[in-house]
């Protein structure tokens, strides 16, 4: 298994979201503007690739017994960090990302890595699996957040780029997809889209 | 004030619903809802932990952390406490009653996974509840989160006999369903 398989597998070949449907509520409750759901997806990612990191790291020295608990401390810990860190430097996005950093620790991206592939392979490699994963979860959230945003209010990260009919533009922003609904369409039309590029997955995964 | 606390019920399960407004709990929503058996068992042992767990991390919160002034400690002692209730339920119900454990058993160890549960409490924090409301906001979103999973199944049900083109078998129409369930939902928006 080298570096490149092992970073770019699940961005995506297996990605988590698409293929695995692990860890949507987030990706769907923050994805109407894109410049929280960036700061959502860089959380999580480093959340993932270091708990992955530290576990891995102190692999066998965790009973097998007491383990869950034991990975949910590590990831505990490391969200109460980013937490802190978003409140010091981004107070506002954090005020908007609301409860969704501290629900990171039930994000079952995280725990999934830790589980399947932390527990038995090495620091190292254990961190890149995470990075990853969390790259994946990055991906479907800036590509949904990059729709729901310019469709639904012309904007990319804050920044005009349909001029709206409401400032003298032509464009009529479409209210719905800043509305949860929009979100559940577009992750299962996304799904379809990976699913449909990616035909040998998709007959294995469709009973799950 | 009695007026008030049926608006939050109602506004917590039908206006605020936890998964298809506020996105909480869609892993086991889209998880135990290929049938229905399977989602009236889940909903049924997700019930009473949440309300539990909404009252008991409210309580840690209020006469442990605040006074020791570890509020930045508030997700991981959530999430022992979550584990906790639940650990106690199972051992409860296995002691009171064979039969339910038969039927709640195997969801009982999930629901700690469940964001909803552990979103009910940092919610709980997050607004400011009393006690009672504490108590009222866990119950509703339990209802919230019940009701949908179980109409949800019932429509995958049918979804499963559906000819759906195969790429979008499984999660894909699944979310797709949802949005629908989420838009219908939207209707109840003024009710509050």
């Amino acid at each position: 298994m080298d570096i490149k398989d092992t970073l770019f597998r699940p961005v995506f070949r297996d990605n988590p979201i698409a293929l695995q449907i692990l860890g949507i509520c987030s990706a769907l409750a923050v994805t109407s503007s894109m410049q929280v759901s960036l700061v959502m997806a860089v959380a999580l990612t480093l959340v993932t690739a270091f708990s992955s990191f530290f576990i891995s790291a102190i692999r066998h020295y965790i009973p097998s017994s007491i383990r869950i608990i034991v990975q949910m401390t590590v990831i505990a810990s490391l969200v109460i960090v980013v937490d802190q860190i978003l409140k010091a430097y981004a107070y506002d996005t954090s005020k908007q990302l609301s409860v969704f950093v501290g629900l990171i620790i039930t994000n079952c991206i995280v725990m999934g890595r830790a589980e399947a592939f932390a527990m038995k392979n090495p620091p190292v490699p254990s961190f890149l699996d995470g990075f990853g994963n969390g790259l994946g979860y990055s991906f479907i959230l800036m590509a949904v957040a990059f729709v729901r945003e310019l469709l639904g209010s012309g904007k990319l990260f804050g920044l005009e780029v349909l001029p709206l009919v409401t400032e003298g533009g032509w464009y009529a922003p479409n209210g719905l997809l800043l509305l949860p609904p929009s979100a559940f369409f577009l992750i299962g039309l996304l799904i379809w889209a990976i699913r449909s590029l990616q035909k040998d997955q998709s007959k294995s995964l469709s009973s799950a | 004030m009695l007026a008030d606390y049926a608006l939050l019920l109602a506004g917590t399960v039908l206006v605020n619903n936890f998964v298809l407004v506020q996105f909480l709990g869609l892993c086991p929503f889209m998880g135990v809802s290929n049938k229905l058996e399977t989602a009236m068992g889940m909903s049924a042992a997700t019930t009473f932990v949440l309300t539990l767990a909404s009252v008991c991390s409210y309580l840690t919160y209020t006469w442990l952390l605040v006074p020791l002034d570890l509020t930045y400690l508030r997700t991981i002692s959530f999430i022992l406490v979550i584990a906790v209730v639940v650990q106690f339920t199972e051992m409860v119900v296995r002691k009171s009653s064979p039969l339910l454990h038969r039927v709640l058993g195997v969801y009982l160890p999930l629901i700690t996974t469940n964001c909803a549960v552990l979103g009910v409490a940092l919610l709980n924090i997050n607004q400011a509840h009393n006690f009672t409301q504490s108590l009222l906001y866990g119950f509703g979103a339990a209802v919230g989160f019940s009701l949908v999973l179980v109409l949800f199944a019932a429509m995958r049900e049918r979804l499963t006999v559906a000819d759906v083109p195969e790429p979008f078998q499984g999660a894909a129409i699944g979310m797709i369903t949802a949005g629908l369930a989420s838009l219908a939902f939207m209707g109840f928006a003024g009710l509050v």
